[in-house]
This record gives structure tokens, sequence and C-alpha cells, in this order.
């Protein structure tokens, strides 16, 4: 077993520097690589920059001055105070747990949803499947924002409004993903599922057992894009919750931004609570984000 | 952690191109591209099967987003308030459309949006892909810091500017270090509306740097060695060959940067205030249909006009594109 390892790592570490010798075996010059390190840290300074601040000043305590000319950016004496007293205004580990259930529930619905009617599409051959497709394909295609006021309504008819459920059912399996599996699912050679139906197995089985361990990427695609969504979402939620009890995190911060706007230091706490937990998970699971990009983009 | 799942997925995917040949009795059919072959009429499954499977989906796509597409263009007819039936009246609400100031401005708003937002993120992505296409210790590091604002919301994205343009924010602590006097980025009509394109820009770039990070490695590398051989520079190279390569790709960016800017939302809504700056003046058309159409008294009927409206265009920019993208291809 470490022996493996060990070879992988040597191996991997000649293709490294098989790509490092790239362009004609040559080591670029060394004025070129400094050129392209300072702008790969000029870049990151612009896109990372604006959160290390914000970590910043969520950690400078009430006795540090937020706007001191030149801004300071450490805090002379790094407390999480900030973080307690953003809890005692609002109730933030509350919209916390509810933006969890939303994020979890949508993970849920649309993995298996959009399992289940993308293999039909993919895999099962009946009258009129032509037609449903078209019919996810049609949904794809209409903005969301162009039928808040009507699915608004569709929730009042149904009670739903200001409920969690209410959050979560209008997204809870997305025509993009029912598509994405759809192509997943036709990608599986047909003589796998052809043998499976020799030896007896149904529909359900041979879904379950053949093509479901065959599209685990896909899947952890969608799941991962169903979590973010939810997570992130603003403009459905804003509309839909008005008790303040229900709020995910994204309104709860809209709230906290328009109740204390003048206090920095628990905005920039509240906004560091709502980002954490997924810079977390993009980091444990980068590549997933990345094919969801490429997928999502490409093929939808 | 992440490794070993790679490793237990790639074998099944590498089954697929594995077994078709290894099959050479059977006739080669070509590509299907779905359902079991052509005349062989067997039964895989029940007829009701396939409805079963499609039933939580179609369900929640019915309810969810034809039921109500469909009927906010019939209550776009009807005077329809939120706790009011509404009675049909014709086209009236797209005649009060039109005469609607608000209206006008919202639309001035989100187009102008197209025009401040699409060609920076056709063009930086581009030139932040080619950067962090090449392979240097670290690339992946900084592939990923980059990409970072995309998985942020775009809640915390706007309050994070909206602390960074402050009248004493970093940005304005910045420039008066260079003599340039605090700018009102958010008090301004005007530079309000620049400051939620430009987080807009930067909450885009890293998504279509990574769509741009894929058609970059189909340019054939030959390519830009026989550019260099022939003596042209990297600058030359960038538009002989790397623009050419990826042209398709840049359409696709400006279809997708296009549609999501004429929807804007949250940008502006977080950074200008529910009214939409001063006067209402920094008002998009999405927030319109917010604030038009949801309260005790919303204007059902009337907000779904502006739905409409917003449908109509978005459908419309995306054939725009579409064509656009065709013509030169046959050019």
């Amino acid at each position: 077993m470490s022996a493996q390892t060990l070879g992988d790592r040597a191996r991997r570490r000649k293709s490294i520097g098989d790509k490092f010798l790239a362009e004609g075996g040559r080591r670029p010059p060394a004025w070129k690589l400094v050129l392209r390190y300072l702008l790969l840290l000029i870049v990151f300074a612009i896109m990372v920059g604006p959160f290390l601040w914000q970590l910043s000043t969520s950690l400078k305590g009430a006795g540090e001055d937020i706007y001191s000319y030149p801004p300071k950016l450490l805090p002379s004496e790094p407390t999480f105070d900030n973080y307690g007293k953003v809890a005692e205004l609002i109730p933030v580990w509350d919209f916390a747990l509810n933006s969890l259930k939303v994020a979890l529930a949508n993970v849920l619905t649309n993995v298996v949803g959009a399992a289940l009617a993308g293999y039909a599409l993919a895999r099962l051959t009946f009258r009129g499947r032509g037609l449903a497709t078209v019919a996810f394909v049609m949904a794809m295609l209409v903005p969301v924002e162009s039928i808040i006021i009507a699915q608004f309504m569709t929730m009042r008819e149904l009670g739903l409004n200001n409920t969690l459920t209410g959050v979560v059912l209008p997204g809870c399996i997305g025509a993009l993903n029912v598509l994405l599996m759809r192509n997943a699912f036709s990608n599986i050679p047909y003589e796998i599922e052809e043998a499976a139906f020799v030896d007896g197995a149904n529909a359900w089985q041979r879904f379950t057992r053949i093509a479901l361990p065959a599209v685990k990427g896909t899947l952890a695609v969608v799941a991962i894009f169903a979590f973010m969504g939810a997570w992130d979402d603003f403009l459905w939620p804003l509309i839909v919750l008005s008790d303040q009890s229900n709020f995910t995190l994204t309104i709860g911060l809209n709230y906290l931004h328009g109740t204390f706007a003048n206090n920095q230091r628990l905005v920039a706490a509240g906004t560091i609570i709502a980002v954490a937990p997924l810079i977390v998970l993009f980091a444990c699971l980068q590549r997933f984000f990345f094919r969801g990009v490429g997928e999502g983009a490409v093929k939808g | 952690m992440s490794d070993t799942s790679t490793r237990n997925g790639a074998p099944v995917a590498k089954t697929g191109p594995a077994t078709a040949p290894s099959q050479p009795a059977a006739p080669v059919k070509g590509p299907r591209p779905a359902g079991p072959p052509g005349r062989r009429r067997i039964r895989t499954h029940l007829p009701s099967t396939p409805w079963l499977f499609l039933l939580p989906g179609f369900s929640i796509i019915g309810g969810f987003v034809l039921f109500p597409f469909f009927s906010t263009v019939s209550s776009s007819f009807t005077d329809q308030r939120t706790l009011i039936a509404g009675k049909w009246v014709g086209g009236a609400n797209y005649q009060e459309l039109w005469h609607d100031d608000m209206f006008w401005i919202a639309l001035r708003n989100s187009l102008l949006y197209i025009v401040g937002v699409v060609p920076p993120l056709v063009i930086l992505p581009l030139l932040l892909a080619m950067l962090v296409q090449r392979y240097v210790p670290g690339i992946s590091f900084f592939r990923s810091a980059f990409y970072t604002p995309v998985v942020a919301s775009v809640v915390v994205v706007g309050l994070i500017w909206v602390w960074m343009l402050d009248d004493r924010g970093l940005v304005n602590a910045v420039l008066g270090a260079i003599g340039v006097g605090p700018v009102a980025f958010l008090s301004d009509q005007w530079l309000l509306l620049i400051s939620a394109m430009l987080v807009t820009v930067w909450k885009g770039l890293g998504y279509y740097m990574i769509i741009y990070m894929a058609a970059l490695g189909n340019v054939p590398k030959e390519l830009h060695e026989a550019a260099a051989v022939d003596g042209a520079g990297a600058i030359r190279r960038f538009f002989t060959v790397t623009v050419p390569a990826v042209r398709s790709t840049m359409v696709l960016v400006a279809a997708l940067s296009s549609v999501n800017a004429f929807k804007v939302f949250s940008e502006v809504y977080l950074m200008a205030g529910p009214n939409g700056g001063p006067g209402g003046e920094d008002t998009t058309l999405v927030m319109l249909i917010k604030q038009v159409g949801t309260g005790l008294s919303g204007r059902v009927g009337y907000a779904s006009a502006i739905s409409v409206v917003v449908f109509v265009i978005t459908l419309g920019l995306m054939l725009l594109v579409l064509k656009a993208d065709k013509k030169e291809g046959d050019a």
C-alpha cells in the first residue's frame, strides 16, 4: 500500500516536472515567471482581499477604530465579541439552521427527483418521451424572476407562505438537473443494462443497481449545486418569508444590514458566518464545483 | 478523501468505451441516442413505469414552473390584486406600462446593466483563464481562490462591497492616498449603478474563467507554435490564434452574462436599498416586479405584465446572441 503510494507520488512529481518544462522542454525565463506570479498575486488581492478585509473587520473589537486612516489591515487585538453580539441582536444560529434545513432538503429532492426523471427520459421507452423532454427544456428556459409573483400566489393558495417548505418547493427538482442526469444516463453503454435485463432485472433494479452507481459524479455535481443554490438564494426567500423566526441566513443578513447598517463590525461578523460553511465545502469538493460549471453551462 | 472517490468513480466510467469493442459479434448500430435499438420491440418494463419515474419531476415542474408561467401570462390581462380576484381588462396593463415612467427607468437600468457588464465579462475572464491555464507551482491554489466569489452568496458579496465602497471604506482610503477625494459610490444615482455592475463582474469572473479554461484546453498547441515560428508576437497570437479558437465560447459567455445581467436584482437591491436608490432612479425591472406585485395590496396583474416583458426580452436576447453567432460562423 505505502509502496504504491510512494510510486504514485514519484510519478505525479515527474508529470508535474513534465508540465512545468513544456514549451519545447525549456524552463521559462525567470523574469517571465516572476511577472506571472506578480500578476497572480495582484488578481488574488482583488478577488480574495475583500473577503479578508471583511474577516479582519469582524475581528476588530469595539475599542478599535475601524475607520482609521491609513486603514489597519490586521486587527490589533483580535476578538470574537462581534460574533457573540450578532447572536444577541438576531437569532443568527436559528437562521443558519433554517438555511441548513432548506439546503439539505433541496439536495435530497433534487438528487432523487432528477435521477428518477432523468433515467426515464434517457433509458425507458414510452410514447410521449420526446414531448416530456421538451417540457423540461421549456421549464429550463423560463426565467425564475418572471414567474415569482405567480409562484407567490400559488404558495399563498397552498397556505405555504412564510414556511420553509414554501422556500424549498418551487426549486426542489430543477429542470436543468433533470436534463443533466438524462445526459449522464445516456452515456452509459446499453450492453450492461441489456445483460442485466437478460438476467431478469426489472426497471427499478436496473436503475438502482446499474445506472445509479455509474453516474455518481454527476449526482455529486447536482447535489453540490443544489446545496449552494439553496444556501445562497435571496430573491425567492425574500418574497416568501415574512416572519423573522423562519428567516434563512441571506434574509437575516439583509435584515441585519437594514437595521444595524451603521455597525460594520456586526454586519461583517454576520457575513462571515454565512460564507464560511460554503468556503469550507468548496475547499473540500473543488473539482465538483468546477465540473458543474462545465456541464451546466455547455450542455445546459 | 476526495482522491479516493475519484478512483471509485473512474473505473465505472471507463467500462463504457472498454466494453463496446469487446463484443465484435454484435452488429454495429452507430451511436444510439436513447432507447433500445429500433425494431426489436421487447418489453423491458411496464407501460406505467416511465410515468412513475417522471411523476415527482413533472409535478414540481408543472406545478411551480409551467403553471405559474401560464398564469403569469393570463393574469397580465387582468386587474388581479393579492387579495382580490381579478377581472379581464384586456391590454390595459400594457397600456399603463407604456405611460409609466418608473417602468421606463427600470427598463433603462436593466438594459444599461447589460451594456456595462457583458463586455468586461466576455474579455476579463478570458485573460484570467490564460493567466491560470499554464502550469506553475501553486496554480491550483490561485484557480480556487479566483473562484471564491462565485461560491459566496450574492448577499454576502453585496454587503462586503457596501463596506468596501463606504465613504470611509477601504476603496476610498486607497483613493485618498493618491489624492482622489472620497467618491460617493453608494449615494450617487449613476455611481450606484456602476458600483453594482462592478460587483456583478467581480462575482462572475471566476465562473466564466472556468468556462474559458475548458475552451482554451482544446486549442491545439501546434497552432501557437506555428504562429510563433512565423514570428507572431504574444499579442498577435492572441488575436489570430486564441480569439478565433474560443469564439463560440465567447458567444456562450455573452449569452449567459447578458441574460443574467438583464435579470439583475440582488446587487442593486442591497447596494441601493429596496426602493432603488435616490428617487428610485436605480430600480431594475425585477426590483419593480417585486415592488409592484408583493405585499397585501400588490398589483399582481400589473406585475405580471412586467414579468411578461422580462420573459420576452430575455428570450429575445438569447435568440439575438445565437443568431449573431450563426451569422459570423457563416461568414
